[in-house]
Formats: structure tokens, sequence, C-alpha cells
């Protein structure tokens, strides 16, 4: 077992576990700081599929701005309703998490059966791919590419996204702003 | 080198662990959490098959795309629980249940 699938699994045993956690757990603090190890865990998952970039930007934007913020809602969003939440059902298994449950299981028996019948590793373009040296290996660095095709190919996206991103923050501070008068 | 069916099992574990919290929490926040949790199988998805795309970038780009929608997502959403809380003095969805009036 070489290096790089040990760091597979333990990244990906990190990632399911700590997402399980999360699932199981009922203190909401707890859960957050979880997702905080399953982000981590996923960013370590991009490291070794070579996309650096991906992940360099995974860190920053869900760690460092999403997960604060949701840190910050919950700090607003008052004491009660935690204490009030915490108490409600305390076992893992209860009867109405019964149909979420086998709903759960047999979606991901689907999506196995996607992937397995689906004959992921021989798929036409990706062995196309490798045999014209389109893949990207441990030595390539992709930044410059990726800077490349942002303001090349892909450069209608981009401003798109950005607008929608200003008009999604300016939505976001008129939602949460005071209301007077009521 | 990993397979690629690997990073999709992972990303379909990934992905029903989010649905799971989906379907079982009573708190709007985790909700929220579990939502973004599947946004992110997704994203492993892309960034998977993207290995084979060492020109275009495809794969990364949209990733990109989709990391920065999330933001967004987070941020409105936020702003409406925080809003919901306000009027019902609850972030429980099951008890969010009437209109304006």
């Amino acid at each position: 077992m070489t290096l790089e699938r040990a760091m597979f699994y333990l990244m990906s045993l990190v990632a399911l576990s700590s997402g399980i956690y999360i699932a199981a757990s009922r203190n909401l603090v707890r859960s957050v700081f979880m997702f905080f190890v399953t982000l981590m865990a996923i960013a370590g998952l991009y490291v070794l599929c070579m996309a650096d970039f991906v992940a360099i930007t995974q860190v920053v934007i869900y760690v460092g701005g999403v997960l604060v913020l949701i840190i910050f809602a919950f700090m607003l969003s008052g004491r009660e309703t935690l204490s009030g939440l915490q108490q409600l059902n305390n076992k893992f298994i209860s009867i109405h998490k019964v149909p979420a449950f086998l709903l759960t299981i047999l979606f991901f028996i689907v999506m196995v059966n996607v992937v397995v019948k689906g004959n992921v590793n021989g798929i036409p373009w990706t062995a196309k791919a490798v045999l014209s040296g389109n893949v990207i290996g441990a030595k390539d660095t992709t930044v410059n590419n990726i800077g490349i095709n942002l303001m090349g190919n892909y450069l209608l996206p981009f401003e798109i996204i950005s607008i929608l991103l200003m008009m999604a923050l300016v939505g976001a501070a008129h939602l949460s702003r005071k209301e007077r008068g009521i | 080198m990993i397979n690629l069916s690997d990073f999709l099992v992972v990303s379909a574990g990934l992905f029903c662990t989010g649905l799971f919290i989906i379907l079982t929490k009573r708190n709007a926040i985790q909700v929220l959490i579990g939502i973004e949790l599947m946004l992110n199988a997704a994203n492993l998805n892309l960034v998977a098959f993207s290995r084979y795309d060492k020109i275009d970038n495809g794969g990364q780009m949209f990733t990109l795309f989709s990391i920065t929608l999330a933001a967004a997502t987070t941020a409105v959403a936020l702003a409406i629980i925080l809003n919901v809380y306000k009027r019902y003095k609850t972030i429980d969805p099951d008890k969010i249940d009437s209109l304006k009036d």
C-alpha cells in the first residue's frame, strides 16, 4: 500500500466518520466544529485529486467564511432554542428516524450500484485523456492554467457568479437589518 | 494513483450522510450543515473527474464556482434563519408552518 493510498483511506475515514458524528450528535456546537473537521478532510481529498488550488479555496472560503458565519448566526439565535433542542430525543435510532435511515441506506445502495455498473474506471474519454497526456500529474502546477482559463474560457460564468454573489450579499444584508416600527 | 471509483464511493457516502442530516435534524442550522455536506460531496465528484482534463480544467472551475455559490447560499440562509427566529422564537423547521397571517 503506497503512502498516497494510505492518505486517501485516512482522509475518507476522517470525512465519513465526522459526517456520521454530525448526524448522531444533538449538540449544535459540537456538530459545527465536527463540520470543520469534515471540510478539512475533504480539502485533503481534493489535494489527492491533484486539485491543490481548489483545496486551498475550500479551506479559505468554507473554513474561514462559511463556518464563521454559521457560528455567528448560532450565537445570535439565542440560548433558549439551543437548550430546548438538546433535550428533545436522546436516542440516535428512534422510531421516527427509521424512514430517513432506510431512505439513506437505499439511496447509498443505488449510488454505489451506479458506480459499479457504470464501470467508472474504464470510461472511454478518461482512457483517451490518459493516452493523449491530458492528465494532471503529481508534479504539475495547476494554478497557472486555472488563472488563464478563468480569464479565458470561463469568463462569462465568472462574471455572472460575481454579480450573483454581490446580489446575494446585498440581499442578506437587507434581510438581516433591524426593522424599525414593528 | 487512486481509482476514480474510490472517490465516487466516498462522495456517495458523504452525500448520504448529508441526506440523513437533512431528514432527521430539527434545527435549521444543522439542516444547513447537511446541505453544505451534500454540496461538498458533489464538488468531490467534479474534482475527481477533473483530473482527466488538464487543458480545460472544467471540473475545478465549476467547483470554484459552486464553492462561491455555497458561500452566497449560506449568507442568505442564515439571514433568513435569523429573521425566522425573530418572528417565531424557534428555528425548528417542523414548527414553522404558518404563512404571514
